[in-house]
């Protein structure tokens, strides 16, 4: 494969592949799955950088509409990464220890079938501070 | 932290939590002096004085969701343990820079790490964020700047993974290229 040493070489690649992209921008962005990775001190330790990058290649590759992005501490260190999936319509729900496997499975289960899959963090969890 | 990258990631999150606009990325290396220098800039609101000698210490945070602050300590530590030190300035409404020295080739000295990929993530994910990043060697150096490459590609396209993954090569192409350590 070519070399891509600068933005203009990017932007060519980026054209010639095009074709491909095209095929899926017809879908809308409410029907758009979200994705939220928290990315603080504790999740950057345990790995949320590849589960990261994880999320952004296999929907990609499995031609699944969705925007990745990052979020904070949610105060859920000890399960950290931890993800946040919000499926069009649906109220967001957080998955802990996720690595790549897991990622895996909530892509698979979840984000395609809309299957829970263990290790969900529930929304009614408190902290003894703000009981 | 398994990486200076990681680090650097950790603490740019510092720097978007303070509302910064521009955040700088200033890595050099150099083996005749034996120097690897790591440094983050911002623009962002600053640390007010009142913390300010408190930032590293790992009981304390600005945040309310846990009561342990790491990321400075975590960068600290490393530094120390490779024979370096850290240094912050930072004022009020003046943003904040964080420096880290290391010794090149202590063995303690964490490695880079995935750069290129932390950039993606960094400029993806804050798109109305200006990320610079500068990487100087003794080699040479490279520079990328996140409001030239929107300027360059478009908006639109920068939200597209396959755009996102060339640009992670190009970044990935290039420091190879000035042999970065």
């Amino acid at each position: 494969m070519e070399k891509i040493k600068t933005l203009a070489d990017l932007k060519k690649k980026s054209q010639d592949m095009k074709s491909r992209i095209e095929l899926r921008e017809k879908s809308n962005a409410e029907n758009l799955i979200q994705v939220k990775v928290a990315m603080a001190t504790c999740g950057i330790a345990s790995g949320a950088k590849e589960t990261m990058e994880y999320f952004m290649d296999e929907l990609d590759k499995r031609n699944i509409d969705a925007v990745v992005t990052q979020t904070g501490c949610m105060g859920y260190c000890y399960a950290e990464p931890t993800v946040e999936v919000t499926l069009p319509g649906k109220e967001p729900i957080v998955f802990g220890y996720v690595n790549t496997q897991k990622a895996n499975e909530i892509i698979e289960k979840y984000i395609r079938n809309g299957e829970l899959v263990e290790g969900i963090i529930p929304v009614n969890y408190q902290t003894i501070d703000n009981k | 932290m398994k990486s200076l990258a990681l680090h650097i990631l950790d603490i740019a999150q510092n720097s978007l939590r303070a509302n910064a606009r521009n955040v700088s990325i200033h890595v050099s290396e150099s083996r005749e002096k034996n120097l690897y220098r790591m440094e983050i800039i911002d623009n962002g609101e600053g640390i007010d004085p009142s913390v300010f000698s408190r930032v590293t210490d790992p009981f304390y945070t600005s945040r309310t969701t846990r009561k342990i602050g790491l990321g400075l300590p975590l960068l600290l530590q490393h530094a120390e343990q490779a024979g370096g030190s850290m240094e912050i300035e930072s004022r009020p409404g003046k943003g904040c820079r964080v420096t880290a020295h290391f010794m090149l080739d202590h063995l303690d000295r964490p490695p880079l790490g995935d750069i290129a990929g932390i950039f993606r993530i960094l400029m993806c994910s804050n798109p109305a964020i200006r990320f610079t990043y500068l990487h100087e060697t003794d080699k040479g150096e490279y520079k990328i700047d996140s409001q030239q490459v929107i300027n360059e590609l478009g908006e639109h396209e920068i939200m597209k993974p396959l755009v996102q993954k060339l640009l992670k090569e190009m970044i990935a192409e290039n420091l190879q290229s000035i042999s970065v350590s």
